[in-house]
């Protein structure tokens, strides 16, 4: 059985108390508003994109520890990359949580999203972790609507 | 098959027959899962409000049915279809008992609460409302008994309207006056909120709403476990539960509705036992409650439920509600004492659950967190989502109180929570 550390990792807590880029982009080429029925998490992305660069990247909104800190941790990863690079971490972060980080063909590429790990082992919350990158995904498949993970 | 509910042996009954002695212990040795050991932890069970769990005696009936008379009901001419017809019109009986109904053909079994609800919106709804009439529910409602009546409401071009909740979480009786009018063809209500606890004052609204033509649609999936239910004296038209809910199994609910209503509804769907004749030019309803209770019932279901309300009955005769009620004041005392924890539902009448939220944590960390030391509670919206925009909240957690909770299960929520804190200081 996994331990409650492997959810909570510090890196996740404090991401949760203090998430990075948790703003309004008022520039923002594409908005996609998030939302979790089951527990009511609610998240809205801002990505600002040129000439398929990430050039600015935010969010803002109301969730659990795991969604914050999810959301707060791709933003970080994601500021000044490419969508393409984007769109390769999305399948990553998308297998880790789904199938596990032994899934992974790359799990160095993952970087300090690697603390992510642990939520695999916790079925009732992958949808929380997932929440913003559905969001990303939306983003860059139809520039922006609202998404959700029922 | 044995028609005994009995939870204490006699002797036992005999030297506690007070409210004070509520015997939890010798009564959770009835319930099965509660020996279960979740990560190796004691299992504190505290989400009843969702489910509640089943008495050995209910298991046992289940199993006996199939053991011993299954069959269809209401057609064979054999040994086996008269043993099982028996059986599931003496639940039928023992469920019109329980809840204060004369007439056992008042009692239509449906899947649960929700069924019964959809029923009453896609029958008497759909022959009665009009365009321009009106439907009132309330802010705490759970979304099956808010829905039902948007779907119809739409069809029918009626309007739905809501009864506000003050801070505490009781309705706004004022409100309540002004919204009721002519208009107002079906006001549906809970009688107990399954987020708040608030026990809603059915009698008053009901006679209210009467005095202005309206018939009354009870939501009595959170009371029926908790309050004794005498549907002449609550005054509603139609009473909607869930046997799930009050230690009976899954899959079996009943709708209560007064016979000249019940009479002159259409039928809710079609097939077979709902039927006198059919023909490909006539087809002849049968009588009540048949009428309603198209294809073949959850006959099992039923004769779970059935012994169910009679171990609930028992249950009240030797101090249930007293026992649940002093209960829930210590919850809401241990809890509401704990550093910033906000109780959300604070009714001067409520009954059984207690919802809350901590200053720093979401809900669903709570609901996990706890879930890792063996506490099952409910975190999230409760399916009453117009409520949390309400107060305010994108969700709650809810600790939920069944006859075998105890103050150890209190208790042991308290120092959870003071885990919970821990992993998020």
């Amino acid at each position: 059985m996994s331990d409650l550390s492997d959810l909570y990792q510090e890196v996740i807590i404090e991401h949760s108390k203090r998430p990075r880029n948790f703003s309004v982009l008022e520039d923002a080429t594409r908005t996609v508003e998030a939302y979790n029925p089951l527990c009511g998490d609610q998240i809205t992305l801002y990505v600002k994109v040129h000439d398929g660069t990430i050039e600015d990247i935010a969010f803002q909104g109301s969730g659990c520890a795991i969604s914050k800190a999810s959301t707060s941790l791709m933003t970080q990863a994601l500021k000044g990359g490419s969508e393409e690079q984007a769109r390769l971490l999305f399948d990553d972060v998308h297998t880790m949580l789904t199938e596990g980080p032994e899934a992974l063909e790359r799990p160095e590429e993952l970087g300090k999203l690697e603390v992510l790990s642990g939520v695999s082992e916790f079925p009732a919350r992958v949808k929380c972790a997932s929440l913003g990158w559905h969001a990303l995904k939306s983003a860059l498949d139809q520039g922006g609507e609202t998404v959700s993970t029922e | 098959m044995s028609d005994s509910a009995a939870v204490l042996s006699i002797e036992e009954a005999a030297g506690q027959p007070s409210a004070g002695c509520f015997d939890v212990a010798a009564l959770r040795e009835q319930f099965p899962i509660l020996s279960v050991r979740p990560y190796d932890k004691a299992l504190v069970y505290l989400d009843s409000a969702a489910t509640s769990q089943k008495p050995q005696v209910v298991i046992d009936a289940i199993s006996r049915f199939y053991e011993t008379h299954n069959a269809n009901v209401h057609r064979g001419v054999h040994y086996l279809s008269e043993r099982a017809t028996e059986d599931y019109e003496r639940a039928r009986s023992r469920v019109a008992s329980f809840i204060g109904a004369e007439d056992p053909a008042e009692v239509v079994f449906t899947r649960g609460t929700t069924e019964s609800i959809n029923l009453v919106a896609q029958s008497y709804g759909r022959a009665k409302l009009q365009p321009g009439d009106e439907v009132l529910v309330t802010e705490m409602e759970h979304h099956s008994n808010i829905v039902p009546w948007q779907m119809i409401c739409a069809e029918r071009g009626a309007r739905l309207r809501v009864v506000p909740i003050n801070d505490r979480g009781e309705l706004d009786l004022e409100a309540f006056e002004g919204l009721l009018t002519e208009r107002t063809k079906v006001l549906a209500l809970a009688h107990v909120s399954n987020v708040l606890g608030t026990v809603n004052p059915l009698p008053a609204l009901a006679a209210a709403a009467h005095r202005r033509g309206a018939v009354v649609v009870c939501d009595g999936a959170q009371a029926a476990p908790h309050l004794r239910v005498d549907v002449a004296a609550l005054g509603c038209d139609f009473y909607a539960f869930s046997g799930h809910k009050m230690y009976g199994p899954t899959g079996i609910g009943v709708l209560w509705g007064r016979r000249e209503l019940l009479e002159e509804m259409p039928p809710y769907q079609g097939g077979g036992d709902m039927i006198l004749s059919v023909s490909f030019e006539k087809t002849t309803y049968n009588e009540l409650p048949h009428k309603f209770e198209a294809g073949t019932p959850d006959l099992a279901g039923a004769v779970g439920l059935g012994v169910a309300v009679e171990f609930l009955q028992d249950l009240r005769d030797r101090g249930l509600e007293a026992h649940e009620r002093e209960l829930l004041q210590y919850a809401h005392d241990k809890l509401g004492a704990f550093p910033g924890l906000r109780i959300i539902g604070t009714a001067k009448d409520k009954v059984s659950v207690v919802s809350f939220v901590l200053e720093d944590v979401h809900p669903h960390d709570i609901g996990t967190v706890l879930d890792r030391y063996g506490i099952a509670v409910r975190s999230g919206h409760h399916c009453a989502q117009p409520l949390m925009g309400r107060l305010g909240l994108p969700a709650t957690a809810r600790a939920s109180l069944g006859c075998y909770s105890s103050r150890e299960d209190i208790d042991a929520l308290v120092e959870g929570l003071h885990r919970v804190e821990e992993a998020f200081a």
